[in-house]
């Protein structure tokens, strides 16, 4: 890597993306065979939960949290993903174990690419922040929120975006 | 970014509640909390003992919080309890569910309700029929709409509580709450 591309990575990682802000696109896997990418989910908003490794205490019950609302996101016609700098194999093992039930994201190679792209890296410590990021059905960023990593955000934040977005269509729970 | 304020309580105490203490003391506690989560566990007997030290100036209020994901058994512990406070024994079930957080398997729930006295006929079809679901659902959405982003989460006049759950941060915490009236 030049100097000068690495500068500007580390100038890149304070600023994380805000409302307004186009999202930018990503595909990167869910399984060893399966591609999931941002344009994918166009129509429709999209949470986009940054955090910074499977099996971490805090992460673990920020997930289990975000798993047990999955009916109020669907309500909200809202789709969740998370993404972490983890392999698919640890992402697979990790979901399995917590019995997660929304799509895990391997930020893997080149890693952390997408986080740095939403200004959510953390290139001291080489994870993802703890990130939230709520996007509208056009592919705006509507709200993003960074708690500090040892600090579960909860979904307060999240829900109050989704529903203050202009044209939510709620579908029956 | 959007920084967030200080965290309410957004459903406030009201009759849906399952309270110990009196209306007119000068502390309410409210604990979002689950049966098979082993810090709720610990935090249990720190209540009872927050209980004991401040008696009648005291108010507690338990509200259902169950993580089922990474506690299989937590849904049916706190149906359990809702079942059993349609009987007049909430109280009773509450605490022998954080009692026995080991064995809160369906077949010991039944046990516990026959030990306790409870109807068991109506028991078991409440249980059956998750008549009390939807309650605990509301419980647990009423915590996250106030920032509740794991167990157990203590409001203490009103104000989400952040710091440890213990007999001493507590303490201290509700000594604060009650001088800044």
């Amino acid at each position: 890597m030049s100097t000068d591309k690495h500068k500007q990575e580390i100038f890149n990682q304070t600023s994380v993306l805000k409302p307004g802000d186009p999202a930018p696109d990503f595909a990167l896997r869910s399984t060893p065979d399966q591609l999931v990418s941002l344009r994918e989910f166009h129509g429709a908003p999209v949470i986009l939960a940054f955090y910074p490794a499977d099996w971490s205490p805090v992460c673990g019950d920020q997930m289990a949290l975000y798993n047990e609302l999955l009916p109020e996101f669907r309500r909200l016609n809202a789709a969740l993903i998370g993404i972490s700098v983890d392999g698919i194999w640890c992402h697979l093992a990790f979901a399995k174990d917590r019995k997660l039930r929304f799509p895990l994201l391997a930020d893997f190679e080149p890693k952390g690419a997408v986080a740095r792209a939403y200004g959510a890296y953390r290139q001291q410590d080489g994870v993802s922040e703890r990130a939230l990021f709520v996007i509208d059905a056009e592919g705006t960023i509507r709200w993003s929120y960074v708690s500090p990593v040892g600090v579960n955000p909860g979904a307060d934040g999240i829900l109050a975006a989704l529903e203050a977005l202009p044209s939510k269509q709620e579908v029956p729970a | 970014m959007t920084r967030r304020a200080e965290a309410k309580l957004t459903v406030p105490v009201g009759e849906r509640d399952h309270i110990q203490g009196p209306t007119e003391a000068p502390v309410t506690l409210v604990e979002y909390g689950d049966y098979e989560c082993p810090y709720c566990g610990q935090a249990y007997f720190v209540v009872k003992e927050l209980q004991r030290l401040l008696g009648n100036r005291l108010r507690f209020v338990f509200r259902n919080f169950p993580l089922t994901t990474v506690h299989p058994y937590a849904q049916h512990a706190a149906e359990a309890a809702e079942a059993a406070g349609a009987q007049g024994k909430f109280w009773e079930m509450h605490d022998h569910l954080f009692e026995h957080q080991q064995e809160l398997d369906d077949k010991h729930l039944k046990k516990y309700a026959a030990q306790l006295g409870l109807d068991l006929s109506r028991f078991n079809r409440d249980m059956s029929e998750h008549r009390y679901a939807a309650r605990i659902r509301e419980d647990l959405l009423s915590g996250v709409r106030c920032g509740v982003n794991g167990t157990p989460t203590f409001c203490i006049n009103g104000v989400r509580y952040d710091g440890a759950p213990d007999l001493d941060s507590m303490v201290a915490a509700i000594k604060e709450a009650v001088a800044s009236v």
